[in-house]
């Protein structure tokens, strides 16, 4: 299509345009870098307000959630009535979808977070504390403090001061399901030999051994974790997330040639599917799956009674089935809140036996980390979770908990998903894991 | 019709210069309405272009102010190319992306122009059916979808019956199947899209032209390819340059069948991924960017000088 | 463009032997295009009409022995649906508007007047149009935390959060293509007119609302609703840019319906056919428009 239309040549005088525009530019520039520098001041004002426990609490108070299922979100909304009504504190909540809420923390952290929020313990909360994006609330934990143990406020601690309130926790198994057990006399196994035989036996039977899915990304890091720690111990696993051990050592590739000579009695396709299709499979195709006893929201009735679990089997007799994987969900305290005195009643509320109570009332998975809860109530799983959890030496917290985010969602995610993919090269693999880590702790 | 300026008479064209010397107030109102939407444009399109080329030489965790941001050259550069290993497959796969789009639903489009371009009956229904893709949001087809290629539920695999394990075909799993299958489900909108484009384009090859190949008897297919085609050269520029900032621009799709992981990475995605989210590598994930940005001014370019060149 | 009055002019008899192809193939081929390319769409909806518990029990491939329409009933009050379509608007509209009216102004200052930078301006805007969205992220992020709003625009006083932050970012990204599209129709406006009005003393705002706007009134039609649709089907600024769940239009807030422990394809189902719903209406009724507003920018090579 011809031009319509033919516009008289223009004297084009290129230099004075990209002055002008430069200058512009410029001075919009600067403007931007003040104001960035702006931000800077955000990040070291610690908690304003030290001393909280004075005023008395009242007002709103704002709740960031990703409680966002239907049960848990009710469940949790049946706490915060309670609260309200013996403090006549209203509670104010955000919620967000599970999976956007923690990706976006770094920019709700550093934007307009509410008072409270939810929030997990572990390296991956002491990540926020150490830049200040956590409120201090050491005064809560000297009121509440009593009735954690000592695992659960080393969990929520940074250099001697605490960020975090626990909420519940839930341990991470091998789960199967009793009847289709005894029907085929399986028997739980307690080493390394034994799982091997009875995965041997039941993949003869027809059955896939261990259902497994990695189509997140993270659910595959459970296993690297049991692995490492019955193999290499606690002691190695926790600095190796804090990136103080070598990937391409030899301790690591053992982990690696372990769980390779593991993976043929896993489900085929994990990477095209999620944890609830293959919790699924538990009903009819497969035997067991490792994972979190959050498994138990994917039955009802009859199936969620019949279902068991037994701890991930000894590997090296020196750590033995010391460490569970036993991942602590809480609140934590924004850096600078609206109205700290609420936020810290709240905390306080959150972190005492009625809450737990009332909330695992609705969610019967997990397990109360105060010790003044009502374990009356508890479910056969419960009641089991609860006694693998005090025995436990050791309480690690799951790989994308214990370690930094960035390395855990950047690098580890698809490393994994490499090695499912392609088993064989371990060495490459590690080397790059090492690579990479080296790039980010540094 | 306007006037070709050459052609003007003198006085008019002396008349047009000096009218154009605006008075005060047309001055302010020039000065305002061009000057603020190129504040939008400048401010939060070019500024943060510029700001992200910048930090592309920086490490910084996006968190703390100004000091914290460490200047590192070109190592985010170098760690990218040589040891982050998502990067040289979501770099194949962008390309994949292009070569697949350029070849299968621009052509596929470009045919069903074409045969709708004819006086058929129900015209403007076909039209319609395939140009619908169009106005649906990427994450709403991202989902439908996942309905068609869900592993044991999904359409594809119950009309073929593979939905047992051991010959079941995992399309969005399997990473040497899930590109392509994500391919087909983009090349359903694109198809769509570049359509409507080659319709107007059609409609601007001169009738004269083609019914002077069909009178010299040529067969349809020669006609086309030596008349119509050649003369729908702005369309063809304008389709290429569509398709090719579409593959670059492909993110939602990916996003929402499983984050862009496992054989559906694209530069794009890992962008986001060191920006958004708890990773927040902000040095790292704008070097990404800018790679993004370099590899995508090639078309702008090239656009840019072919529509405007004859006026520069 | 010329009419096809002198195509159809030519007998008949001549032109059938160079067409060859007997029009049944034709036919029959955009049939099962057709077919296929909505199979997809209908899957969806047919799924978004079967109760979950007989997809449970028999499958989604299966012969409904129920259809209902309680998933859309759930998904509109479970979703809180109307909430989430009003975000949309509130920030589909004004956008569009917006976007519209500057492109205009823009488009006006640079073919009516001759200054000296016209050509560079319209690169600014269109080259900018052009640019992926993630080069933009943190930097804009950043920008976004230091703008300070007066309240009654943003609630928490800065442009992160806020539903004006995100109308102004789809302004800017939008403006590119309005522009060029605008500029283009308005060189076909013949400048005699606007020589016209400034003899009768017109200014230039009077000439751009009294004359230029009112002809360009095809062309805003159609990029109306191109626009409303590109905007209302944003993604990724809605997810970078908001945090507050209650502020998300509804194309990122469908993420509500997923459960992280329990998934219901049929109310995402009918969820996504809800969400598409507006831009199917707009695409139905003003399909006209839609089509001329996306030739009108390819128009000039």
């Amino acid at each position: 299509m011809s031009d319509a239309h033919r516009r008289p040549p223009t004297p084009f005088a290129l230099p004075p345009l990209t002055r002008r525009s430069a200058l512009r530019t410029g001075v919009a520039g600067l403007a931007a870098v003040y104001g960035l520098a702006g931000c800077g001041d955000d990040g070291d004002s610690g908690s304003s307000g030290a001393d909280g426990g004075g005023g008395k609490a009242s007002g709103t108070v704002s709740f960031g959630s990703n409680y966002s299922d239907p049960v848990p979100k009710k469940a949790l909304q049946t706490v915060f009535d309670q609260f309200t009504t013996s403090s006549s504190v209203k509670v104010d909540v955000n919620t967000i979808d599970h999976n956007t809420f923690q990706e976006q923390i770094n920019n709700y952290l550093q934007g307009t977070p509410d008072d409270v929020f939810t929030w997990f313990a572990g390296y991956r909360m002491q990540f926020f504390a150490e830049r200040g994006l956590a409120g201090d609330i050491s005064d809560v934990w000297e009121k509440i403090g009593g009735n954690f143990s000592d695992a659960f406020k080393d969990a929520s601690t940074l250099d001697g001061k605490q960020y975090f309130v626990p909420f519940y926790n839930y341990p991470w198994a091998i789960f199967y399901r009793k009847s289709v057990w005894e029907k085929n006399g399986y028997e739980p196994a307690a080493n390394l030999d034994d799982f091997k035989a009875l995965l041997t036996k039941i993949k003869a039977d027809g059955m896939t051994p261990i259902a497994f899915a990695d189509k997140d990304g993270w659910p595959a890091m459970g296993t690297f974790d049991y692995i490492n720690m019955r193999t290499n111990g606690y002691d190695f696993h926790k600095s190796l997330m804090a990136g103080e051990e070598a990937w391409d050592g030899p301790e690591v590739k053992s982990v690696f040639e372990t769980w390779r000579e593991l993976l043929p009695f896993h489900a085929e396709g994990s990477l095209g599917r999620t944890w609830q299709d293959a919790a699924q499979t538990l009903n009819k195709d497969s035997a067991m799956y490792l994972l979190g006893s959050f498994v138990g929201q994917q039955f009802e009735g009859q199936a969620f009674e019949d279902l068991d679990f037994f701890p991930f089997p000894e590997i090296n007799s020196e750590h033995g089935q010391d460490a569970v994987e036993a991942p602590i969900d809480g609140f934590m305290m924004a850096n600078s809140p609206k109205n700290e005195d609420a936020a810290k009643a709240l905390l306080e509320y959150l972190g005492g036996a009625e809450a737990q109570n009332t909330y695992l009332k609705s969610d019967p998975n997990n397990v109360a980390t105060n010790n003044q809860a009502d374990t009356s109530g508890y479910n056969a799983i419960q009641n089991k979770a609860n006694e693998l959890i005090s025995g436990a030496k050791q309480i690690s917290q799951f790989l994308d908990r214990d370690t930094r985010p960035d390395f855990a969602s950047t690098v580890m995610i698809p490393a994994l998903q490499e090695f499912i993919k392609t088993p064989d090269d371990i060495d490459g693999l590690t080397k790059s894991i090492e690579e990479q880590k080296k790039t980010i702790f540094v | 019709m306007a006037v070709d300026a050459a052609s003007e008479p003198k006085v008019t064209r002396i008349r047009r210069r000096k009218a154009a010397r605006l008075t005060l107030r047309d001055r302010l109102a020039v000065i305002l309405m061009l000057g603020v939407p190129l504040l939008f444009v400048v401010g939060l399109i070019w500024l943060p272009t510029l700001l992200s080329v910048v930090l592309s030489f920086t490490s910084w965790d996006g968190i703390g102010g100004i000091d914290t941001i460490e200047w590192v050259g070109t190592r985010n550069y170098q760690q990218i190319v040589e040891i982050y290993p998502p990067f040289w497959p979501a770099f194949r796969h962008n390309l994949y992306w292009l070569g697949f789009l350029a070849l299968v639903p621009t052509t596929f489009g470009l045919l069903l122009a074409y045969l709708l371009d004819k006086k058929i009956r129900g015209t403007r229904v076909y039209q319609s059916i395939f140009f619908m893709p169009v106005v649906l949001s990427l994450a709403v087809i991202g989902f439908i979808w996942q309905l068609v290629y869900a592993p044991e539920q999904g359409l594809i695999n119950n009309i073929l019956g593979t939905t047992e394990q051991g010959n079941l075909i995992d399309w969005l799993g399997n990473p040497q199947l899930n590109l392509w299958a994500v391919l087909v489900a983009t090349a359903w909108r694109h198809a769509g899209y570049i359509m409507v484009l080659y319709l107007a384009g059609l409609k601007s090859v001169d009738p004269a032209l083609r019914e002077a190949a069909a009178i010299d008897g040529a067969s349809e297919w020669h006609a086309f390819r030596t008349v119509v085609f050649p003369a729908m050269k702005p369309i063809n520029i304008v389709v290429l340059v569509v398709t090719v900032i579409e593959a670059l621009r492909a993110f939602d799709i990916v996003y929402v069948i499983n984050r862009g992981r496992n054989g559906l990475e694209l530069l794009s995605i890992l962008v986001t991924d060191n920006i958004i989210g708890e990773a927040s590598r902000v040095g790292y994930g704008s070097a990404l960017a800018v790679i993004l940005l370099v590899i995508a001014l090639v078309p702008i370019i090239t656009f840019v000088a072919r529509t405007f060149g004859d006026e520069w | 463009m010329s009419s096809r009055t002198a195509s159809t002019a030519l007998p008949r008899a001549i032109r059938r032997p160079a067409l060859g192809r007997p029009r049944f193939g034709v036919h029959a081929f955009l049939v099962v295009a057709a077919l296929f390319w909505l199979a997809p769409l209908l899957w969806t909806l047919y799924t978004s009409l079967r109760p979950y518990s007989e997809t449970a029990e028999h499958g989604y491939v299966s012969l409904p022995r129920t259809l209902t329409f309680d998933n859309y009933t759930n998904a509109w009050t479970q979703a809180d649906m109307p909430h989430y379509f009003l975000n949309s608007l509130l920030i589909t509209v004004p956008a569009v508007l917006i976007v519209l009216f500057f492109a205009a102004c823009v488009a006006f200052v640079v073919t009516r007047l001759s200054l000296r930078f016209n050509v560079a301006m319209l690169i600014v805007f269109v080259a900018a149009n052009l640019l992926p969205p993630q080069v933009v992220l943190t930097p804009l992020y950043r920008m976004y935390l230091e703008i300070p709003l007066p309240t009654f625009l943003s609630e928490n006083g800065k442009m992160y959060d806020s539903i004006v932050g995100l109308i102004a970012i789809n302004i800017a990204f939008q403006l590119g293509f309005c522009t060029f599209v605008l500029s283009n129709y308005m060189k076909t406006i013949p400048q005699s007119l606007n020589d016209a009005a400034r003899v009768d003393g017109a200014g230039v705002v009077r000439q751009f609302f009294g004359i230029i706007l009112p002809l360009c009134r095809p062309a805003l039609a159609a990029l109306a609703t191109l626009e409303f649709t590109f905007i209302y089907n944003d993604f990724l600024w809605a997810v970078v840019l908001i945090q507050s769940g209650a502020k998300r239009p509804i194309t990122s807030a469908l993420a509500n319906l997923e459960g992280v422990f329990f998934t219901d394809n049929n109310l995402i189902a009918a969820g996504s056919m809800l969400a598409a719903l507006p831009t199917l209406i707009v695409f139905a009724l003003l399909q006209r428009h839609f089509i001329s507003g996306l030739t009108l920018g390819a128009s000039k090579g």
